[in-house]
């Protein structure tokens, strides 16, 4: 089978049961006994035949829809927020498995991030003598971009896949439609609170980690490179003004809410069975770790166009 | 070669807003994209009958049921359920009639992170009763499909036949005025299948409840259009001839898309269509 393996690894499909079956050529029935060119040549005349092609349009139609399908899956979990029953007892769990479950790798990753920070910036500083910024350095980026931007990643690829993979099989096994013949709107009961407690959640994660990162970076400050305790801490805290602050707490909600809404998004509209519930999840983490980028970016423009650059 | 159909005369039965009726479809067609589903299917199902649905696999039964309770929406046509228009409302006002319908799903449905009583108890705790009387109801429900024991238990735990009773004990713990069976038998062994059609025949006969019920299994809707619960002894029993008629069970078969029988067991065994001769031999 070597000719028949080579052209399954080239195209990544089964060439076997996918293609040969459906003609009638009864040459193609035995792939094996064919020579190479041969085989490459009848195999590119019935994928000829078998590709489907998909219009500029169609996909354009398919992707308005989705976006469209988003919005209205993110206003409805806005909306729900005032109107009855207000699901506090799930809101609490969502929270607890968001927030708790997620703080374990927030504090590894808040550590390391502010340690490495301080690690990679020390070297350069003390080359220009300005070892004693490393506070100020540290606190900015943790503050403003660091801390919210790698704790929302953390918690995009904990929780954006788990919200997509289990409203996913929720789907599959008919379980939402259980509950909407029950009598119960998935909306409210399951998107509303995922999404407002992983906006919470991550909001005080944030926090979390920006301390564990300047504490971080506090460690090496201290222990490599022998600067003050009291130095660090007050030029880390001294540089700090009300745009730093706010533009570090706005992150975590907007990110919260992109990590949460995607992931619910991506698990309500999944089709096809366990392979659909798998890319879902995938999506999910792709999507939202996108967007969170995204939104960064055009964030920090906005707060700079709002507050002024430093 | 194309289905035949139902006379016209036949099909629009219906007084117009459905009201006498449980579930009243008329003319009723459902695509995705090119693949018809359903093609003015029309048919109505009276009060305190089981209606059994029958067809060959994606001929459209299950998804009759999930029009019903207005979890698919269709291309053109009109629903009733309880006389009132589903096909009218918006998804907040459905599940006001969601909760006078109870269904069981094909794979049973259950909350897989749920145990047995939440499960049960599921609509009941939408509703904030007091923990008491969620428990004596989720027991009495639980007691009628004979699965008091597993209360505690996860779905996971629980065999395919005890998910399948525990999922008619989800939908009849409110008392719904219309019970919709997905394959209720399906892949059951003999003596669980047996169960199962005791347990809806119990609801038929002693609570009067109307039933739409899909499934492959023409012997068990045979045995349910012969066969009365004998509420005295518990069990079923089989009629006499000559009492069978007064037993509140239909027949629909669907083919195409279309519906080409709609009656009772013995017009059914009467009928001379070769497809339907074909289909109950």
């Amino acid at each position: 089978m070597p000719h028949a393996a080579f052209l399954q690894d080239l195209l990544g499909a089964n060439i076997g049961c996918r293609y040969f079956p459906a003609t009638n050529d009864s040459r193609l029935r035995s792939s094996s006994s064919l020579p190479f060119p041969v085989c490459y040549s009848l195999l590119s005349r019935t994928m000829a035949l078998e590709i489907e092609l998909i219009s500029p349009f169609e996909i354009a139609k398919d992707l308005v829809r989705a976006v469209q399908e988003y919005a209205l899956l993110a206003t409805q979990s806005v909306a729900n927020l005032f109107r009855r029953p207000l699901y506090m007892g799930d809101m609490l769990q969502q929270a607890d498995l968001v927030g708790v479950g997620s703080l374990p790798i927030v504090v590894l990753t808040g550590l390391s991030i502010g340690a490495l920070l301080a690690l990679n910036s020390a070297s350069t500083l003390q080359r220009f003598g300005g070892i004693t910024l490393i506070g100020q350095l540290v606190s900015i980026g943790m503050v403003t971009e660091l801390g919210p931007l790698i704790t929302g990643l953390m918690v995009a690829g904990r929780n954006a896949s788990g919200m997509a993979s289990e409203l996913g099989s929720m789907i599959v096994t008919e379980q939402i439609d259980a509950m909407r013949a029950l009598g119960t709107d998935p909306s409210k009961k399951l998107v509303t609170p995922r999404v407002w407690a992983t906006v919470f959640m991550l909001f005080f994660l944030t926090i979390i980690s920006d301390l564990l990162g300047l504490t971080g970076g506090f460690l090496v400050a201290r222990f490599l490179f022998g600067l003050d305790s009291n130095q660090y801490w007050t030029t880390a805290w001294q540089i700090l003004v009300f745009r730093d602050v706010f533009m570090g707490l706005t992150k975590p909600v907007l990110f919260g809410f992109i990590i949460a809404t995607v992931g619910c998004y991506y698990g309500m509209s999944t089709r096809g069975g366990t392979q659909g519930v798998g890319r879902s999840t995938t999506q999910a983490v792709v999507a939202s770790s996108v967007l969170i980028l995204v939104t960064d970016f055009f964030a920090t423009k906005l707060i700079f166009a709002l507050f002024g650059v430093r | 070669m194309a289905a035949p159909t139902l006379p016209i005369e036949d099909q629009q039965t219906t007084r117009g807003d459905g009201s006498a009726d449980a579930v009243v479809f008329e003319n009723v067609s459902l695509a995705f994209e090119d693949n018809v589903v359903l093609d003015g299917v029309s048919f109505r199902l009276p009060r305190g009958e089981t209606k059994a649905l029958f067809g060959v696999a994606g001929s459209g039964k299950s998804t009759i049921l999930k029009m019903t309770l207005g979890l698919l929406p269709p291309d053109s046509g009109r629903i009733f359920a309880l006389g009132e228009e589903v096909t009218q409302m918006t998804e907040q006002e459905l599940f006001g009639v969601r909760r006078r319908v109870g269904i069981v799903f094909q794979e049973s449905a259950l909350f897989d992170s749920l145990n047995v009583r939440d499960n049960v108890a599921f609509r009941l705790m939408e509703e904030h009763l007091s923990d008491q009387e969620i428990d004596q109801r989720v027991s009495e429900s639980l007691r009628f499909v004979e699965l008091e024991h597993t209360m505690n238990m996860l779905p996971s735990e629980l065999s395919g036949g005890m998910r399948r009773r525990v999922a008619i004990a989800r939908a009849i713990i409110t008392q719904p005025e219309v019970l919709l069976y997905d394959s209720p038998t399906g892949g059951l062994d003999p003596v669980t299948s047996n169960t199962i059609v005791e347990l809806i025949m119990k609801q038929r006969d002693v609570y009067k409840t109307s039933a739409l019920m899909v499934t492959h299994r023409l012997q068990d809707a045979f045995t349910m259009a012969t066969h009365q619960f004998d509420k005295s002894t518990s069990q079923m029993i089989a009629l006499p001839k000559g009492q069978r008629a007064d037993v509140p069970m239909s027949f629909l078969l669907l083919r195409d898309g279309k519906v080409i029988f709609d009656g009772d067991a013995r017009e059914l065994a009467a009928s001379r269509d070769p497809y339907i001769r074909e289909y109950i031999s």
